[in-house]
C-alpha cells in the first residue's frame, strides 16, 4: 500500500534520511520505531507530499506521490506530531473546514462528524473553542480530521506522545478498529510498549535509514533465548557476584551473564531456553549458593532494538538531546 | 468508551469518491470554506475591524476640526476642508486594511496551519490565496462604507448614483493592488515581525505623500512630484470627484506635475498596477505553495 524507496533527504549539512525503504502492506497497523532524530517525522512528511525528497521514490496506492500528489493526498489522513489548529474556532468548526477542504457533501460530512464525535468520546467539548483544549482533545480531534474523509491510509506521527490515560486508550482502540476494517495504519512512535502494543509489523529506523523489519513476534524470536534475572540475596557485594558469575557462565546453554551494579549487582542472563533454568538452579546449589529471587522473561523489543543499534533507545535519545535545535527546525519547516 | 460500526470507519470505496465532482465545485467549496473562516475569525475578535474604522474616524474628526476654519477659496472649487478630506480618509480606510492582508497568512505559515491545508487535495492551491482576497475586499469595503456612512453624517456629501458606483469600483482595485503586495510580502518575509514592521513604516507616509490631507498646489514641488506617483492618489482623486458631484471619466481629477489626469487615467493606472503585483506576486506563491 505504501511504499517508499532508497528515500534521502538532507537539510543543509544534517542527513535526515539516508537510503530509507519502507513498504507497508495493506490493511496492516504499521509502527516506526526509533529515537528524536531519527527520521521519522521527515519520512512521514515526504509520504504526505509535504516534502519533496532529494532522491527516491514514494508510491501510495499505486500511485506515484511524486507525480500525483493531489489524488495521493485523497488517499491519506496525516495527523501530524505537531498539531496546528485555530484556536478562534470551535471544534467543530475545524471539522467542517477540513471537510470542504476534502470537498465532502454537507450531508455526508454532517453525518461523519457526528459519527466521530460518537467514536472518539468528543461530545462534551467539541463546540468550545480549540484554543481551550488539553493536549489529549486537540489529539483526538485532530485523529476525527484525519479520519474525515474516510482514506484508505491514516498515517500519525506520535499521536499519543505526553497524552493522558483515557486519550491514549481511546486512540489506541481506534487505530485498532480501523485497522480491523481494512485501513492501512502507519504511526510512528519512540514508545516500545506501545509499538509492542499496537503493531502489526515495525520498523526500526536509526540514522536515517531503516535497521530491522518485521513484525514484533519475528523480530524477539530471531534475537533467541530468554532473559533471566538472578539474585543470590537482596543486596550482593562484587567479589560475590563476580563469583556466581564465573559459576553461571560454566553452565551450558548460558549465553551471557552480565553484573547489573545499578540493581544491587544483579545477574542479567541470556539463556537458550527454559531447560537451561533447572539446570543454572542445580549448578548453583552444587556451589552452596542461595537463590534469592529469579525471574525469566520473553526477549523485548528494547533488546531488539539494542540488538540492532548497539544502545538502547533511551542512550539515543540522551545522545542527541542536546544536539538538535527545534526552533530552528521549525523555522526550516516553514513555507 | 464508544464502539463504531465498521461503516463508519472504513476506507471510502473509489467510487463515491469525489473523482466525478466538477473542478469548479470543488474550488468554490474550498475557497468558500477557507473565507468563512477568516470572517468566523473576524467575528470573534472583531477589534480588527473596530481600529480599522476607528483610526480613520479619529482622523476625519480631528483633522476636520483643526482645518475647519480654513478661509473660503483655499481649496478648489471652494471645497471645505471636510468635504476635501473625505475622499482621502476613505482611501486610507480601504488601504490599511488591504495593507494588513498578509497577515493571517504569515501566521498561518508559522503555526503550522498552512502545512493542515497542503496536505489536503485542494482542486487548487490559489484558494488559500482567492480566500484571502475575497476575504480582506469585503472587510475593507465594509470600513470604507462605515466611513462612508459616518463623514455623510458630519455633513460631508455622499455620492449619488453613478457617483458611487464609481467610489467602488477604484476602491476595489486599490484594494486588489494593494492586497497582493502585502500577500507577496507574507509568502517571502521571514516571519510576522518583519511583516508587521513593512506595514507600519509603509502606510504614513504613503498617507502624508499623497493629495489624502492637502492638494498638490500646497506642496513643495518634490513632495507634489511624489503625491503625483502615489498610487493613493490615483485612487483618491476620482473618489473626491465623484464626491463633488457632477463629473464624468473624461473630466480632469488632478492637475498633476507631469500632465492632467482623468478618471478614467487613474482608473487605468489603478488597474494595471493591481494587475503588474498579482504577476509580480505569482512565482513566490508558487514556490510557496507548491
Ligand atoms: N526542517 C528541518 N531543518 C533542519 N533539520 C531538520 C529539519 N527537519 C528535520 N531535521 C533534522 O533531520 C533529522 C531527522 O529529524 P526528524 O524530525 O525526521 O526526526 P524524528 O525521528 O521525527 O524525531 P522525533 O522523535 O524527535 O520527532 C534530525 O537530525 C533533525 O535535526
Ligand atoms: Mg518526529
Amino acid at each position: 500500500m505504501i511504499q517508499l524507496d532508497q528515500l534521502s533527504k538532507s537539510f543543509g549539512p544534517v542527513t535526515a534520511l539516508d537510503g530509507f525503504s519502507l513498504h507497508v502492506p495493506a490493511g496492516s497497523l504499521y509502527g516506526l520505531l526509533g529515537p528524536n532524530g531519527a527520521g521519522k517525522t521527515t519520512a512521514l512528511r515526504i509520504l504526505c507530499t509535504l516534502l519533496a525528497p532529494d532522491a527516491g521514490s514514494v508510491r501510495v496506492a499505486g500511485l506515484d506521490a511524486l507525480q500525483h500528489p493531489r489524488q495521493v493526498r485523497e488517499h491519506l489522513g496525516y495527523v501530524a506530531q505537531e498539531v496546528a489548529i485555530d484556536k478562534i474556532l470551535t471544534g467543530r468548526e475545524m471539522l467542517r473546514l477540513q471537510g470542504a477542504l476534502y470537498h465532502l457533501g454537507a450531508l455526508h460530512l454532517r453525518q461523519r462528524i457526528d459519527d466521530l464525535i460518537q467514536l472518539l468520546g468528543m461530545d462534551d467539548w467539541i463546540d468550545r473553542r480549540c484554543g481551550t483544549y488539553s493536549g489529549g482533545m486537540r489529539r483526538r480531534l485532530d485523529l476525527a480530521s484525519g479520519l474525515l474523509h474516510q482514506p484508505s491510509v491514516l498515517v500519525l506521527d506520535e499521536p499519543t506522545v505526553g497524552l493522558d490515560i483515557e486519550s491514549r486508550a481511546v486512540i489506541w482502540q481506534v487505530l485498532r478498529q480501523l485497522r480491523d476494517s481494512g485501513t492501512t495504519v502507519l504511526l510512528s512512535s519512540h514508545y516500545l510498549e506501545e509499538i509492542d502494543a499496537l503493531a502489526d509489523r515495525l520498523a526500526i529506523i536509526d540514522g536515517g535509514r531503516v535497521i530491522a523489519e518485521g513484525n514484533p513476534e519475528d523480530l524477539k524470536r530471531a534475537l533467541g533465548g530468554d532473559r533471566v534475572t538472578l539474585r543470590v540475596r537482596e543486596f550482593s557485594d562484587a567479589p560475590e557476584s563476580e563469583r556466581v558469575q564465573q559459576v553461571l557462565q560454566a553452565c551450558p546453554g548460558v549465553r551471557q551473564v552480565v553484573v547489573n551494579r545499578a540493581q544491587g549487582h544483579s545477574l542479567n542472563l541470556v539463556v537458550d531456553g527454559e531447560a537451561v533454568i533447572e539446570q543454572l538452579r542445580r549448578q548453583l546449589s552444587e556451589a552452596q549458593l542461595p537463590v534469592f529471587s529469579l525471574s525469566q522473561s520473553r526477549p523485548s523489543l528494547d533488546d531488539v532494538y539494542l540488538q540492532a543499534t548497539g544502545r538502547t533507545l533511551r542512550d539515543a535519545e540522551l545522545e542527541v538531546a542536546g544536539i538538535r535545535d527545534p526552533k530552528a527546525e521549525r523555522k526550516q519547516a516553514m513555507r | 468508551m464508544t464502539s463504531a460500526s465498521p461503516l463508519t470507519l472504513s476506507a471510502a470505496t473509489p467510487d463515491q469518491g469525489p473523482a466525478q465532482r466538477s473542478a469548479f465545485a470543488d474550488l468554490s467549496q474550498e475557497t468558500l470554506a477557507l473565507t468563512r473562516r477568516l470572517f468566523l475569525q473576524l467575528a470573534r475578535r472583531p477589534s480588527t475591524l473596530v481600529a480599522g474604522v476607528l483610526q480613520p474616524l479619529i482622523w476625519l474628526v480631528l483633522f476636520g476640526a483643526l482645518f475647519a476654519k480654513a478661509p473660503e477659496g483655499l481649496l478648489p472649487d471652494g471645497m471645505s476642508y471636510g468635504r476635501f478630506l473625505g475622499a482621502g480618509v476613505i482611501v486610507f480606510t480601504a488601504f490599511s486594511a488591504a495593507l494588513n492582508a498578509g497577515l493571517p497568512v504569515m501566521f498561518d505559515r508559522e503555526f503550522g496551519f498552512l502545512n493542515r491545508l497542503l496536505v489536503a487535495p485542494l482542486r487548487s492551491r490559489s484558494s488559500i490565496v482567492l480566500a484571502s482576497v475575497l476575504y480582506i475586499t469585503s472587510l475593507s469595503l465594509i470600513q470604507s462604507l462605515a466611513i462612508m456612512a459616518t463623514a455623510a453624517l458630519l455633513g460631508y456629501g455622499w455620492p449619488g448614483g453613478a457617483g458611487l458606483l464609481l467610489v467602488l469600483v477604484t476602491l476595489l482595485l486599490l484594494v486588489f493592488a494593494v492586497t497582493a503586495l502585502s500577500l507577496g510580502l507574507a509568502f517571502a518575509l521571514p516571519g510576522h515581525i518583519e511583516l508587521i514592521a513593512v506595514i507600519f513604516v509603509a502606510n504614513l507616509p504613503l498617507l502624508f505623500a499623497s493629495t489624502a490631507l492637502a492638494p498638490i498646489s500646497f506642496m513643495p514641488s518634490w513632495l507634489g512630484w511624489l503625491a503625483a506617483l502615489n498610487p493613493l492618489t490615483f485612487a483618491i482623486e476620482p473618489i473626491r470627484a465623484a464626491y463633488a458631484g457632477s463629473f464624468s471619466l473624461q473630466a480632469v481629477v488632478l492637475e498633476a506635475p507631469y500632465g492632467d489626469l482623468t478618471a478614467l487615467t487613474c482608473l487605468g493606472v489603478l488597474a494595471a498596477l493591481a494587475l503588474g503585483l498579482f504577476l509580480l506576486i505569482r512565482p513566490v506563491l508558487d514556490r510557496k505553495l507548491s
